[in-house]
This record gives C-alpha cells, sequence and structure tokens, in this order.
C-alpha cells in the first residue's frame, strides 16, 4: 500500500485556474480533431463526386443512339432472286444497296461521286447488318418497302446530340437577291448583311498576319546568331566566314518573304470592303434562301458566293428575315462530320426521319472498331467466365489454407515463414502476377496440359487472378476464424467432437460471413485488376462472346483500357459508360457481401 | 523432479482418517504434473474420485485446479505449450495411454465450462449435436427422445418444450449454463467436470444449477471447480484444496470445512489467503 498522504489531492487541484486551463487545453484540441476529421471527409466526398460526375455525364452520351429512320426497300431481286427463303442466301444480299437506295431517295439532291459518298456516310455499316439479320430471322419483310431504322454513323450521332458544335442564325435586314439555282452561285443582299461575316474573316486574317510576322521575327534571331558567330571568327578562317554568310543571306531572304507575305495580308485584313476566301479552319456559314442551302465560300460586305448544298427552288429575290444566315460554331476542319451532312441531318431532323433511342446496343453487342458498334456485353461475358475461374481456384484453395494455417499448423518457425510470405503476396504488383501467368500458366499449361494455347483465354486470365487474389482470401478467412470465440471450439471438443468436425462444424460455419467478405472484396479487386490480363494477352480484339473458359475473351477494365485509347469521340463516352457498368458490377458485388454478413452474422 | 526437491514442504499430505470409508473409484490421478512450456503448473498430484459422488476442488486462482480438470478430458490438449505427465486413470484405465481415443474419452467424460457456450444454433441441435457424431441413436425418434430426457434431466424441459428450434444463445444466462449440462448429459458420459459452472450466473441460476448438480450425482460422478467454498460445501460429498499447483489437502467436505488439517488449508477457509 502506497502512503495515502502522498497521493491525497489539495482541495485545489481540480478546481483551480490551472486546473481550468488545462481543461479548456484538452476542449481546445478535441474541437480542433474533430474540425480535421470533418475537413478531410469533405475533401474525400468531394473527390469521390467529381469522379462520378465525370464519369456519369461522359457516360450519358453513350445512353442514347441516333437512328435514321427511312422507307428502305427490300426488293426481292436484290436480296432472295430466286425466292428461296434459304438463310445462307439472304446472308448474301445486297443489303448496303438497299440502304444507300433509302438515302438517295430522301435526299436526292446528292448527286456526284464525292457527294454521294459523303451521304452514304451518314449511316453505319451496322445498318445493313440489322437489315440482314432481320431478314435472315423474317424472310417475310423481303420485298417490302416499309421505315426502317438504320443506326446513324458516329460523327452523324454526335452531330445529332450536340457534340459537335451546333447552328446559330445571325440577322439578315436586308433584301437577297440568289444569282443561280444549282453549282456555285452568287446571292446579292442590302444593307451590308454580310459585314459581320466579312469581319470574321478579316479576325481570321489579322491572326494569320501575326503567325507571319512571328515567322520572320524567327528569321530575324538566326541572322543575328551567325552575325555573332561571325564576329568572333578570326582573320585566317575564311571558308567558314563564308560558309555563316551564306547562313545569313538564307534566313535574311527568307524574313524578307514572311514579311512580306505579312504584309499584304494584313493590308488586305485592314482595308474596308474587298472579297475574301472563307476558309475551312473558320466557323462555317449557310445561307438558306427560297428552299436551298448555300454554303458560303467567297464573302463582301453584300455579295456571297458558295456551293448549293440544297438546290434553290427559284431566284426570286427574298425580303429581309425571309432568308437565313446561319453559323455552324465549330470549323469544318475540326469535325469529322461535313458541312453538307450537317445540312442533311438537319433537312432529316426536320421532316422527322431522325430519332434518337436508348442505346441498347451498349449492352448487347460486343466490341468493335466502329465506335457506333461497340458494346460491352462481349467484356461483361468475359469478365463472368474470368471470376468463375478466379472463384472457383481461389475460394476452397484459399479457405483450406485459412483452416490449415490457423487450426492444424503447428505453430514453429516454418509457419510463421509461411504466414509471413503470404502476407507479403498481397503487396505484390497486379503486373508481376501477369508475369507469372505469362511464364507458367500460358508456356508451361498451355500446350502441354491443355492441348491449346491459352493465351488470352478466361481460363489463364482467371487462374492468374485467382493468384492474385489467394493472399486476400487467406488473410481474410484467417481473420474470421480467429475471430470465433474459442469457447465455441471447446464446447464442441467437450461433447467429443474431432478436431475436424469442430472446425467444419461449428468454427467454418461462424467465419463464413467473414470469410465470404473478404472472398467478394478479394474477387472485386480482380475483377477490376487491368495489368495481368494485359500481359496474357486478354488485350486482344476479340469481336465474339466467349461461351467458356476456354475461348478468347477480354474483361471489363481492359475493355476500358482499350477504348481509352481510340481517338473516336463516342469512344471516349463508350469508356465511360463502361466503367460505369464496371462499377454496377462493383457495387452489386459489395452489395452482396453485405447482405451475406447480415444474413449469416450470429451472435454468440 | 528438481522442484519436489526443492520445496519438499510443500509436498501433499493425503490424510485418511478413520471412518472415510473408501468407495469404488471412478477417477485416479497418480503423479499427474503439467507444464506450460517451461512452467510447472501442477505438481505430482494423487486423487481419488469416488464414483457417483460430487467432487469440488477449491483453492486461490492459479492453484492449478481447473488446469487438473482439464487433464481429466484431456482438453489441455488443444493447448500448444501444455505437456501432462503422470497417470490419470478412468475405470482403471489410463486415459494418456497411446491406444486411447480421446474423442471417446470426451464421449465419456462431459464438460460444463465457466461461461454458458451453447452453440449459435437451436436448442434442439445443441442437444442433439453430441449423440449425432457419436452416432448413438439409431432413428429420430430416438434422438428425441434422448433431448427430451436430458433437457429433463437438466431440469430445462418445461421452460424451452416450445422453443426448442429457437436459438439456444436467446436463453439466459441460468437457462444457457443448464442447457450446457443438458448437452454435456446428452453424450450419455460417466463423468461430468465442471468448471466454476456458476460463476457467471446471478444467485437464483446458481441455487437451480446447484440443486440440479446434486440431483446429477445419482447417476454421474461430477468433479466442480468452484471459488465459492459456500458451494463447494452445499453441493460436494468431498472436497480437494489446491494451493501453489500441489494437491494440499481432500477429504470429506464437512471434515476440510470444519477440520483441516493442513495449516494452508486453514488459512484459505477462514480467509487468510486467496
Amino acid at each position: 500500500m502506497a502512503d495515502t498522504a502522498t497521493i491525497a489531492a489539495p482541495d485545489s487541484i481540480h478546481t483551480s485556474d490551472a486546473a481550468h486551463r488545462r481543461l479548456k487545453r484538452r476542449y481546445a484540441f478535441e474541437t480542433r480533431f474533430k474540425v480535421f476529421g470533418i475537413a478531410a471527409i469533405t475533401l474525400a466526398i468531394l473527390a469521390l463526386v467529381s469522379l462520378l460526375w465525370t464519369v456519369f455525364s461522359n457516360a450519358f452520351g453513350a445512353l442514347y443512339q441516333t437512328n435514321l429512320v427511312l422507307p428502305v426497300s427490300l426488293s426481292a431481286e436484290r436480296i432472295d432472286p430466286g425466292a428461296t427463303n434459304d438463310p445462307s442466301v439472304i446472308r448474301r444480299g445486297d443489303f448496303e444497296g438497299a440502304v444507300k437506295e433509302a438515302l438517295r431517295t430522301a435526299l436526292p439532291a446528292a448527286s456526284g461521286r464525292r457527294e454521294r459518298r459523303e451521304l452514304y456516310g451518314l449511316v453505319s455499316d451496322g445498318a445493313a447488318l440489322d437489315l440482314r439479320e432481320l431478314a435472315m430471322a423474317n424472310p417475310s419483310v423481303i420485298g417490302s418497302k416499309e421505315p426502317r431504322v438504320l443506326l446513324a454513323s458516329d460523327d452523324a450521332n454526335l452531330w445529332i446530340k450536340g457534340y459537335l458544335g451546333s447552328i446559330e442564325t445571325l440577322p439578315t435586314d436586308g433584301r437577297a437577291t440568289p444569282i443561280g439555282t444549282t453549282g456555285s452561285i452568287e446571292i446579292v443582299a442590302e444593307a451590308n448583311v454580310f459585314q459581320p461575316l466579312l469581319t470574321v474573316v478579316k479576325e481570321s486574317l489579322l491572326k494569320k498576319a501575326a503567325a507571319f510576322e512571328r515567322q520572320a521575327m524567327l528569321q530575324q534571331r538566326g541572322v543575328s546568331y551567325f552575325e555573332n558567330l561571325l564576329s568572333q571568327l578570326g582573320d585566317d578562317a575564311s571558308e567558314q566566314r563564308a560558309d555563316y554568310e551564306r547562313q545569313i543571306t538564307g534566313y535574311k531572304n527568307r524574313e524578307a518573304s514572311f514579311t512580306e507575305k505579312a504584309d499584304a495580308i494584313r493590308k488586305r485584313a485592314e482595308a474596308p470592303g474587298g472579297r475574301e476566301a472563307v476558309d475551312s479552319d473558320l466557323s462555317s456559314f449557310l445561307v438558306r434562301i427560297n428552299g436551298g442551302v448555300v454554303k458560303v465560300r467567297e464573302v463582301s460586305a453584300d455579295t456571297v458566293r458558295g456551293d448549293v448544298i440544297l438546290p434553290l427552288a427559284s431566284e426570286a429575290p427574298v425580303a429581309a428575315n425571309a432568308w437565313q444566315l446561319q453559323r455552324i460554331t465549330s470549323s469544318e476542319v475540326s469535325r469529322k462530320v461535313s458541312d453538307r451532312q450537317i445540312v442533311w441531318l438537319e433537312e432529316l431532323r426536320k421532316s422527322g426521319n431522325v430519332s434518337v433511342d436508348f442505346n441498347t446496343r451498349l449492352f448487347t453487342s460486343s466490341n468493335s472498331r466502329e465506335s457506333e458498334l461497340a458494346g460491352v456485353w462481349g467484356a461483361a461475358v468475359g469478365s463472368f467466365w474470368t471470376m468463375l475461374v478466379t472463384f472457383c481456384l481461389a475460394f476452397p484453395i484459399g479457405v483450406m489454407a485459412a483452416i490449415y494455417l490457423e487450426e492444424f499448423a503447428p505453430k514453429n518457425a516454418i509457419t510463421s515463414f509461411i504466414e509471413v510470405n503470404i502476407n507479403n503476396l498481397a503487396a505484390v504488383p497486379s503486373i508481376v502476377f501477369g508475369l507469372l501467368g505469362l511464364a507458367v500458366v500460358i508456356e508451361f499449361f498451355g500446350e502441354d496440359i491443355f492441348n491449346q494455347d491459352l493465351r488470352s483465354t478466361a481460363l489463364a486470365g482467371g487462374i492468374v487472378l485467382a493468384l492474385m487474389t489467394l493472399p486476400t482470401i487467406i488473410i481474410a478467412a484467417r481473420a474470421a476464424i480467429k475471430a470465433v470465440p474459442p469457447s465455441i471450439r471447446e464446447a464442441a471438443l467437450g461433447v467429443g467432437a474431432s478436431k475436424v468436425q469442430a472446425v467444419s462444424h461449428h468454427v467454418l460455419p461462424l467465419a463464413m460471413p467473414g470469410i465470404l467478405t473478404g472472398t467478394i472484396i478479394g474477387m472485386a479487386q480482380a475483377l477490376g485488376e487491368t495489368a495481368p490480363l494485359l500481359m496474357i494477352g486478354m488485350f486482344a480484339f476479340i469481336k465474339d462472346v466467349p461461351t467458356g473458359v476456354m475461348d478468347d475473351a477480354t474483361a471489363l477494365p481492359v475493355q476500358v483500357y482499350q477504348w481509352s485509347d481510340f481517338p473516336e469521340r463516342l469512344f471516349e463516352m463508350k469508356t465511360a459508360a463502361a466503367i460505369v457498368v464496371l462499377l454496377l458490377f462493383l457495387i452489386t458485388m459489395n452489395a452482396i457481401a453485405v447482405l451475406l454478413r447480415r444474413r449469416f452474422e450470429r451472435k454468440w | 523432479m528438481d522442484q519436489r526437491v526443492d520445496t519438499s514442504l510443500l509436498e501433499p499430505q493425503r490424510v485418511v482418517l478413520p471412518g472415510e470409508a473408501a468407495p469404488e473409484t471412478e477417477v485416479a490421478a497418480r503423479g499427474v504434473s503439467v507444464h506450460y512450456g517451461a512452467k510447472q503448473a501442477l505438481f505430482d498430484v494423487d486423487l481419488d474420485v469416488p464414483k457417483n459422488s460430487v467432487m469440488s476442488l477449491i483453492g486461490p486462482s492459479g492453484c492449478g485446479k481447473s488446469t487438473f480438470l482439464r487433464c481429466i478430458n484431456r482438453m489441455n490438449d488443444v493447448i500448444d505449450i501444455a505437456r501432462v505427465s503422470g497417470r490419470i486413470e478412468l475405470e482403471g484405465k489410463n486415459i494418456y495411454d497411446a491406444d486411447l481415443d480421446v474423442v471417446e474419452l470426451r464421449a465419456r467424460v462431459g464438460m460444463v465450462f465457466q461461461k454458458p457456450n451453447p452453440f449459435p444454433k437451436s436448442i434442439y441441435e445443441n442437444i442433439a449435436y453430441g449423440p449425432r457424431i457419436h452416432g448413438i441413436t439409431a432413428s429420430k425418434a430416438d434422438l428425441d427422445a434422448l433431448v427430451e430426457d436430458s433437457l429433463r434431466r437438466a431440469g430445462l424441459f418445461d421452460e424451452v418444450k416450445d422453443r426448442l428450434q429457437e436459438p439456444g444463445t436467446g436463453l439466459s444466462g441460468g437457462q444457457q449454463q443448464r442447457l450446457c449440462i443438458a448437452r454435456a448429459i446428452a453424450t450419455r458420459p460417466d463423468v461430468i467436470l465442471m468448471d466454476e459452472p456458476c460463476s457467471a450466473l446471478d444467485p437464483i441460476a446458481t441455487a437451480i444449477v446447484e440443486e440440479l448438480i446434486d440431483e446429477l450425482r445419482a447417476n454421474y460422478t461430477i468433479m466442480i471447480v468452484t471459488h465459492s467454498m459456500q458451494q463447494a460445501a452445499r453441493v460436494s460429498q468431498r472436497t480437494a484444496f489446491f494451493h501453489l499447483g500441489y494437491l494440499v489437502e481432500e477429504g470429506d467436505t464437512n471434515r476440510i470445512f470444519t477440520n483441516p488439517t493442513d495449516p494452508r488449508t486453514q488459512d484459505y477457509i477462514t480467509g487468510r489467503t486467496g
């Protein structure tokens, strides 16, 4: 017993000013701690929200698909001239021709070869394939002429959905008179209606002049560099001197030429009036007059010259504001859809031949190089097969390893060495498992055991991911087994159960929720894994849906990675959509983990 | 053994007074020592437990009484570092013989633990588990009858007969402990070991369990570890006092509590040590 006098508190020890100050400091610390905590959580939530926002807003664009609804004549002579109704004959039918004919009928203005090619570019290759499938499944459509849904090409799709710019209408405060109705025509208007257009063109000329001036300045720099070298040169290096002088002359000439060009352009730009060409790197301008559309090529204050895209009905003069001057906000060189195609698409839209529908193809079709045809189904099925292999390997092996290590293994140096190594395996970079898969699974197993090249099969991917998931499952399972109170084991042993019975009848069922949670988390991690799959060739372009684990397959995250590398704008959106699908899978798996935990949770 | 020589004064004294008739012996321990790693927890214990009686093991914390109890159904085998030497005979057969099956032993020597530890399963399953793994019932009807019989013997049947399929963990503490006793009975053991069965129970539940122990004596040999000397006095016919790993004194319960021969026993039961 300690001497009670030394530990007795003086009366004031908890009530003095010093004590109050101490208390205040404690509270202040607690407040700071809370504030830091809240700030950290807020930051995390902001990061998550911005991530989800980016992904979902991008994915939204891929959820809807533009279709052209046009009457298509599936005439018998084109598809099945012998009226055989034989699918193998129908398969070879000229559906592409039918689609092209439908387009030509809808937009007769497109006549030249180049125009026709642009016209056919409005529709995806998939449109003819869809028709072929329809005719093969249902031969009675042959000979009919009905409106069919034709999948628009990716560029047409993007224009219709507004991703490639929009059309704005400029004021037209004067009368306009077209001279000519087809080909290259002029339109003359009053009151300098085209002045704003001319201004835009001249501003761009000024920019061009500035660019030339910059070039001239760079030449000037070259001149002074060599003049400097020349001044340092001794008297005897006459050869060198001649070379430098040649260089200087070259630079001076180029400088003069650039300056000359810049001056000429600047003069044109600064002079009032005049007639200037509208370059394709500027916004495109259209004139809608007398039922036709003219694309502006040259402009002056009161006249434009341009190419007719849709023919005019007449040369009659049109009153102010009864004709339209339109500007496409993007320049023609910046987009893959041409001005002509835009005009056609707008015509089709006006006549109700364009519909924007939910994009089921995204979820039902496999990979494709055509962005409008590509879907995630093949990758999702590939992921399923891969995960199936992973689960069938990793779960039993992992759980059995955990049970042995936790319940049966003698506690000695070898066991602890194994334990340390399992824990370390969880931290091995996944690409290393990919290398292992390449070296062992494909090189060794493939030809020798399965008699097949395992490269890019779901089996190889599953084996590699199982190796990667094993440590996670073992660690989670061991923790869950350790968490089962020893009293349960004692109770079982006490009534005469053997060690194996105690474990399999009592410990394992009680540990199962924890084991399943760990397994699902491990599987979710494997589902999102890309690097090892790249190593074993699951990056290959695979168009078919895999029907088993021995088929070539790709996986969702690999698909995401692949699409993100494609330049098309629509692939960018589909990348986001595939990410959303992947996220949904992961959320579902985690929800299952939570449900299982709730379902099997027992008190003891 | 080195320790025996060094601590010869602490050697157990087995006192058999005249008038204490020696009835049939169920469990006989001879020179039982237990080591936990390098540390010796039990020194050379000799003890005879008579059939169909209650033997209580008392002593201060850490005296080795639970360790000794766990030797009798070889529960110490579970602990890696535990090492048992000496002989323990169950009906004349050494349970540490190589040819003895530990599963069979534990079927013959049931155990009730300090904290009620029913399986997180139904009441019925708790009782039926032991008979089922030993295959001692031929049919479902047999098993049902055995479950009912075990619950009746544990005095629990009337309280739970309507909810046999409900989880055993939903019962009160006292009921759970009687469930554990019923579970131990269900495998039809010869000996029941109880390791402080009432330490987690309130006085009323304790009284019920004590009454039950008294009734069970008719059919079973019971060994009970307890911290409560009153409980030892109430339920047991014989008492063994352990101290610092030695069996200090063993004898008729009344005599131990009224007229102990060893001064250490005297000190303990009068509350001077412990």
